[in-house]
């Protein structure tokens, strides 16, 4: 099990540092990345200035050392645009974004996982025909579009709900059905496709010999085993999660990490976008660390694979 | 089940006509302004016309021309990447399954890494870093994609791999190079192709985001994307500027994909599961 943890770990460390060194060697990709990061009207002794204050006037590895180094001690450099430490936005912003996923995850799962297993139960007929096109609809709807429709319909044509930023508990509604629409289809899908795997298995056979009722063997026998593989692509749904909150808060005027993503683009604060993109990846490699440990521990079959 | 999906191929074809004749079949300019013409509505509501079916947008300029030069963008977006983005995950496919060993395991790392880290962040990081346009674009969707096309390819590498013309190929004296290309890139085209048609849907979403997002195609030229990102603002009093892109996305999309799922069934039933 230690093993297992410190492979997984080290793993990650790798992962996390070939994205700083992709961030690092972009951001020099362009000529020196002082041009990306003084505001506009800067003057050349500015220029000077904060060449020398970087480093940057040294070879291409020890500024990557240099870039390194700061970083572990939890310096990303500075926002442009709102001149503060990149970092402090970054947390800063970050609690508005983790108020809106588990109710997106939660609707995922609540539409999803019904829908899955109805379609599955109802193989090759018109339920499961119906289930299907939600799929294919979801898959093809694109998320940030669904918003924009969701605004019109529900904000400005029937005036029930607000149309954007954060506040009463209605403030929560568009957001959440527009980032879960990212997971539902997905989900449904998995759901479908593995529920019909674990439905034809031999202990699902002896619990009907057993004479279990038909309810609690599809929903307790079947989906239980079912669930086991949308576990496993938990990682997928956090990188899901992550490009959906960009659109979502976007769309929604959400004061989170994801819109924070979108303003670095326009108003092109390189710095800033360079720690998002850091400390995002930290984020999804710190989660699929806990879930993959978790999941070691309760399967002995992983932890030995 | 497997009729063919004509309506979904008569779709796709108006898209790939619009797109090839987009300066003979566009009524107007995508791109210059009519003041005058400012936000007349489509031509089903009050005050709308047959002049301008779609209506027009803030600028004066007309919503049906624009959409038609958008598919422009969006299917150049999708032959580029797929050309690009599908070849590399297609070589390095072959190359994993077939070489095997440290290579296989090294590129199968970096494929799960692409997985779990969004390729959309590098895309917004390269429009930032390289400028916005057609080569960061398309740099950026075959990030997206690659790592999904040498997963695939490589499985059904490893398959093809313990049949007997491969073993035949080597005793015959064949370098690993000719075998690779004239012996097992013939045996993966049908399922290169499914995963091609299985993923214009996702690229041209990907695309559309990118231009939301203001990392796309920069401005003037019309991209679906950038449409709905222009019209949203007006979502209250002109929402035929956002929701009529979406609209024709969304039956793009549907459309591309509901053929895919018939050639899957058609060429390559082994994959039914993705």
């Amino acid at each position: 099990m230690q093993r297992y943890v410190v492979h997984r770990l080290l793993q990650g460390l790798v992962l996390l540092f070939l994205v700083a060194a992709v961030v690092f060697f972009l951001g020099r990709l362009t000529g020196n990345p002082v041009d990306l990061m003084l505001p506009e009207g800067s003057t050349p002794e500015d220029r000077a200035t904060m060449i020398r204050a970087l480093g940057l006037d040294g070879p291409l590895y020890q500024q990557f050392l240099i870039f390194i180094g700061n970083a572990l001690h939890g310096d990303l450099g500075m926002s442009i645009r709102m001149r503060e430490p990149a970092v402090d936005v970054f947390f800063s912003r970050l609690p508005n974004t983790l108020a809106l996923i588990p109710w997106a995850i939660l609707l995922a799962m609540a539409v999803g996982i019904p829908l899955g297993v109805v379609a599955a139960l109802n193989r090759g007929n018109i339920v499961d025909r119906a289930a299907g096109t939600i799929g294919v609809l979801g898959i093809a709807t694109p998320s940030f579009w669904l918003g924009v429709v969701l605004i019109f319909v529900f904000s400005v044509e029937l005036g029930w709900l607000p149309s954007g930023r954060m506040g009463s508990p209605a403030h929560y509604v568009l957001p959440v059905i527009t980032l879960g629409s990212f997971l539902i289809a997905g989900f449904m899908r998995l759901v479908r496709s593995s529920m019909l795997d674990v439905m034809g298995s031999e202990f699902v056979k002896l619990a009907r010999i057993k004479g279990l009722g038909e309810g609690v063997v599809i929903w307790k026998h079947c989906l239980r085993n079912a669930l086991i593989p949308v576990l496993t692509l938990w990682g997928v749904f956090v990188g899901n999660l992550i490009t959906g909150a960009i659109v979502t808060e976007t769309v929604f005027a959400w004061p989170g990490i994801g819109r924070l993503t979108y303003e670095a683009v326009i108003f092109r604060d390189f710095p800033l976008l360079q720690a998002i993109i850091i400390l995002k990846a930290m984020l999804i490699l710190s989660i699929n660390l806990a879930v993959d440990i978790l999941y070691a521990y309760v399967d002995p079959r992983i932890r030995y694979a | 089940m497997h009729r063919v999906p004509w309506i979904p191929i008569g779709i796709i074809a108006i898209m790939a006509c619009m797109a090839l004749f987009a300066p003979l079949l566009a009524p107007y300019s995508p791109i210059d302004q009519a003041l005058r013409d400012r936000l007349i509505p489509p031509f089903w509501l009050e005050g709308g016309s047959m002049a301008h079916v779609f209506g027009t947008d803030a600028f004066g300029r007309d919503v049906l021309s624009r959409l038609i030069y958008g598919s422009r963008v969006s299917l150049l977006v999708a032959l580029l990447a797929l050309t690009v983005g599908g070849g590399v995950g297609l070589t390095l496919g072959i190359v994993a399954g077939y070489i095997g060993g440290a290579v296989d395991n090294l590129l199968m790392r970096l494929v799960d890494a692409a997985f779990t880290f969004p390729a959309i962040l590098f895309a917004l990081l390269l429009a930032v870093t390289m400028g916005q346009g057609l080569l960061t674009l398309v740099i950026a969707i075959s990030l997206l994609l690659w790592a999904s096309f040498a997963r695939v390819i490589r499985g059904e590498v490893l398959m093809l791999r313990q049949h007997d013309f491969v073993a035949l190929a080597k005793v015959r004296g064949c370098s690993s190079l000719r075998i690779m290309v004239t012996h097992i890139l013939p045996n993966v085209l049908n399922t290169f192709m499914v995963l091609v048609t299985l993923n214009i849907g996702v690229v041209i979403i990907a695309e559309a985001s990118l231009s939301f997002l203001g990392a796309g195609i920069p401005p003037p030229t019309p991209t679906w994307g950038l449409m709905i990102s222009e019209g949203r603002g007006r979502i209250a009093d002109a929402w035929w500027l956002a929701l009529i892109p979406g609209l024709a996305i969304t039956l793009l999309v549907l459309s591309v994909n509901l053929f895919g799922d018939w050639l899957r069934d058609r060429l390559d039933p082994q994959l039914r599961q993705l």
